[in-house]
């Protein structure tokens, strides 16, 4: 009975396992509410909204926070695995079981996003800084004005694919329209729900800290410290950071196929996945803590939930998050704020010792 | 054969020629100073040796194996590693992952293991903690191992980053400026640090100084640079005594 | 043939708004070194002064385009001191960029909040109906006209400036850089707010002609051209006032052309590739110089 208790407690000694308790604490919580019947239906269907801006936080704190470079692109990310999952549970809807069809159109909503992050990753990860953030901002509404105007369909001859009309496809009259143009896609399968959404949240949490803990995560923050000590080490700098950034876009990815899993119409707006999008992620990964994986879900959850349920806020919500974005920023980043702070911790220590020995 | 070998190296930024004509000769073992006036392009030839410029003209070779033009990366695998003048540490990581970093070429395992912490990633991990606490105990600092290393004092901060440099197990070791910035205590220490490598590992050091009692003291032998070409090459008494040297250092009077 | 003529004119119409704000893009980046990302909302806050003094209270716009460009001067100068200079040596060079989002969000919401989310139609500044070529055929409109002479008024004004006075030659040392300057005796912290007083008043000129030109003015009004400016002061070469004008001319010209001749839809698509194929290709741009990375 001891030894069990002990084990429990040693398995909360590491600070990623908190991460996972958490989670599985809220996703426990939330079951027995929803069961018991409590919950308003406009809470019940935030819930699954709230998982996937907690995974592409995740993914893209791999990308500011592990291997420090600024991507605004991550939106883009997340709607090429919103759309070629959703056009693959299109074709499949009739001929397949919802598990595994959810669990396929999963395996091709990644694919698709990690291809597509090492496609771009490419030219993309040659810049730093300034221009990367930019040019990942120009990749994300490259995406999204493509698949906004990306006409697919399908007929016994195979794909068709056409960026100005449906005509043009020049289907036979079997044909299925997958995705069709600014109309989006409509009738996806709603296959996602709270538990599968809880599920793939952790998938991402073990994938990014087990990560962080192994000899590629160190190699990767390595080059976040100091990229040219890290070649001087024998650090291939060019794979790490795509290897980095391909699994960032992968986890943006998953989170769109649960995005498009659980909307009936799919468009490629802007308002789901414009770079205004990318950026209000960014701010649930700096104000969760930029590096701290635990911070980025809970500022996600947090962030995501509150405006939401406090409808008065809403209003003021991104003033509220630009003020606090602004402050945390200059409090955690200004060098003359943090001499402030490291000298306010030297007295504050020896105050603490004086008061001991007094 | 000299394990390295630099035979008229060259490199030209626009109109200037950084360095000029530069050979060297480094045998196994040896403990070999490279000096000069500041300007005279020290720092380029180190740039130059480990491939963060391409030379414009010249050929290295270590070890017999002709290395002019390789990637960064690839010479510190062909073996040399090196320190920097102005500290390069990875400043957000602990003192063990600073060398846990520089070990993982010859610990292998694959991204998926690293992922699913199977089986290999526990043991593999296990050995280069082993390893890389065995490098911090020997410079003295396996107690700090779980601090940032950004919180290490200056002296100490030096010192990792030479130890960084030994865990990737390079036939040479550069170093650059590593009295740079020491009071005398630390510099007494920082030179029984070299002793100790040298002894230890048998280690090849080409060392940039500009603390001349460090130079006396441990090099055997010198090059010095002026203008970007060699002005003296020899035993560290003859060069220190050479009156064109001398020249250099104080200047016409 | 003429519809050709008449999509270049507007090309080059917008072109001269995307080169009035990549002036004050390019010399904000080359002189600050850091991406201002609220530059574009600095457009929206003086479209929505000159509004408010034009269509609310039936004010003249000779008097109306001065007090905004004097606003948005006092922000631009504010902004930098508060939220962009205590960033500076900051151990990251996105922590200030991050900032700089937060501060264009900051006044997009501040706009929401006070003017709401509807569209506002604004009164052009340019009363002129403009000029008629080719029998007709043609029609130029004034605010067309002015917009690319003021543009290469402002062109000719920051070159002699920046060339032909103190203040600009330290700019110049500044830009190439900054702890040589302060040793020369400049005074970094005023250059910079300088730079950033005659970026942002060039973004409330802009913000007076986009208006007059695409007279539909919301909270985010600004952030598009503003991007798309960047795109331009990067293909001109960042740092380069003739680059920008020359990136603003360019980028407005395919911009329109596109749309024109291939869709409204993939236009921005493509003025997005455009930056990525130049950063890729030629990352100094037209007419911008190398930096490397000192080891």
């Amino acid at each position: 009975m001891t030894k069990m208790k002990d084990n429990k407690l040693s398995f909360l000694k590491k600070k990623e396992n908190v991460t996972y308790a958490i989670v599985i604490a809220v996703w426990i919580i939330m079951e027995i509410l929803l069961k018991a019947g409590v919950v308003s239906s406009h809470l019940s269907g935030l819930l699954v909204p709230m998982c996937y801006y907690a995974i592409v936080a995740v993914g893209l704190n791999l990308c500011v926070g592990i291997l420090g470079e600024l991507s605004l692109g991550h939106a883009g990310f997340m709607c090429i695995g919103a759309f070629f999952s959703a056009a693959f549970s299109q074709i499949f809807k009739d001929s397949l079981p919802g598990g595994l069809r959810f669990f396929l159109a999963l395996v091709i909503g990644i694919a698709f996003s990690a291809l597509f992050g090492f496609l771009i990753g490419i030219p993309v990860l040659r810049l730093n800084g300034d221009y990367l953030a930019i040019v990942t901002l120009a990749f994300g509404e490259i995406i999204k004005n493509i698949l906004n105007s990306l006409y697919l369909g399908l007929d016994s001859k195979g794909f068709h694919f056409s960026l100005t009309s449906m005509l043009e496809l020049g289907m036979e009259p079997d044909g299925k329209t997958l995705i069709n143009g600014a109309m989006g896609v409509t009738g996806t399968p709603r296959d996602a729900n709270f538990t599968i959404a809880i599920f793939l949240l952790i998938v991402s949490l073990i994938v990014v800290q087990n990560l962080i803990n192994s000899r590629d995560g160190r190699a990767i923050m390595s080059i976040r410290d100091n990229r040219i000590a890290a070649e001087s080490i024998g650090i291939n700098v060019t794979k790490y950071k795509m290897l980095a950034f391909t699994m960032s876009a992968a986890i943006a990815g998953m989170a769109g196929v649960l995005f498009s899993h659980n909307i009936s119409t799919l468009q490629a707006t802007g308002q789901y996945f414009g770079y205004n999008v990318s950026i209000m992620i960014l701010v649930y990964v700096v104000l969760g803590g930029i590096g701290s994986i635990r911070g980025s879900v809970i500022a996600a959850a947090v962030l995501y939930l509150l405006p939401e349920l406090l409808r008065g806020l809403n209003k003021y919500r991104m003033l509220i998050y630009s003020i606090v974005l602004i402050v945390v920023m200059i409090i955690n980043w200004a060098p003359a704020v943090l001499d402030k702070r490291q000298e306010l911790m030297m007295k504050f220590r020896k105050g603490n010792r004086k008061n001991g020995t007094a | 054969m000299a394990l390295l070998e630099v035979n008229d190296l060259c490199i030209q930024f626009g109109g200037l020629r950084a360095v000029d004509d530069f050979n060297l000769n480094i045998e196994q073992g040896e403990l070999y100073g490279l000096i000069g006036p500041n300007g005279a392009g020290k720092t380029t030839v180190f740039n130059l040796l480990t491939g963060v410029y391409r030379p414009t003209e010249g050929q290295i070779l270590l070890d017999g194996k002709n290395i002019t033009g390789h990637k960064t990366a690839e010479i510190n695998r062909d073996g040399i590693a090196r320190t920097f003048q102005n500290i390069r540490l990875f400043s957000k990581m602990s003192v063990l992952d600073n060398v846990k970093v520089a070990l993982q070429d010859r610990y292998h395992y694959n991204t998926l293991t690293g992922i699913l912490h199977l089986g290999s990633y526990k043991k593999l991990e296990k050995e280069m903690d082993a390893e890389a606490m065995e490098i911090l105990s020997v410079f003295g600092m396996d107690k700090d191992a779980e601090l940032l290393s950004s919180n290490l004092p200056y002296g100490q901060q030096r010192k990792l980053e030479i130890a960084r440099a030994m865990a990737t197990k390079p036939k040479l070791l550069l170093l650059d400026e590593p009295a740079a910035g020491m009071n005398p205590n630390e510099t007494a220490e920082l030179m029984d640090t070299i002793s100790l490598i040298r002894d230890k590992y048998k280690m090849t050091i080409l060392l940039i100084e500009h603390d001349m009692k460090l130079v006396s003291g441990i090099c055997e032998k010198l090059t010095v640079l002026n203008f970007g070409r060699v002005l003296a090459q020899g035993n560290t008494k003859d060069v220190l005594s050479d009156p064109e040297v001398i020249k250099a250092y104080l200047g016409d009077e | 043939m003429l519809s050709f003529l008449t999509s270049l004119v507007n090309g080059l119409s917008l072109g001269s708004i995307y080169a009035i704000i990549a002036l004050g893009y390019t010399m904000v980046y080359g002189i600050a070194k850091m991406l201002n990302f609220a530059h574009g909302d600095f457009i929206m806050v003086g479209s929505y002064v000159i509004f408010i003094f034009v269509s609310n209270l039936g004010l003249s716009p000779v008097i109306a385009i001065p007090v905004a460009v004097v606003l948005c001067l006092i922000l631009g100068v504010t902004t930098e001191r508060v939220a962009y200079r205590p960033l500076r040596n900051a151990a990251s060079p996105l922590a200030v960029l991050i900032t700089a989002i937060g501060v264009s969000y900051l006044l997009e919401n501040v706009a929401l909040l006070i003017f709401g989310a509807d569209t506002k139609s604004f009164t052009s500044v340019i009363p002129w109906s403009g000029i008629t070529l080719a029998g007709g055929e043609i029609r130029i409109q004034g605010v067309t006209i002015i917009t690319i002479i003021t543009s290469v008024v402002i062109l000719l004004a920051l070159q002699f400036f920046v060339h032909k006075t103190r203040e600009g030659q330290a700019m110049l040392a500044v830009a190439q850089d900054r702890s040589a300057a302060t040793l020369m005796g400049i005074d970094v912290n005023k250059t910079i707010s300088l730079t950033f007083a005659i970026g942002s008043a060039l973004a409330a000129i802009a913000g007076a002609f986009l208006c007059s030109a695409y007279p539909s003015l919301t909270p985010y009004t600004g952030a598009m051209p503003g991007i798309k400016a960047f795109v331009a002061a990067v293909l001109g070469g960042i740092g380069s006032i003739p680059g920008a004008m020359l990136g603003g001319l360019v980028l407005g010209v395919i911009e329109i052309l596109a749309r024109t001749y291939i869709s409204t839809q993939l236009s921005d698509a493509i003025v997005f590739g455009i930056l990525v194929v130049v950063l890729l290709v030629k990352p100094t741009g037209i007419l911008g110089k190398i930096i490397q990375e000192k080891v």
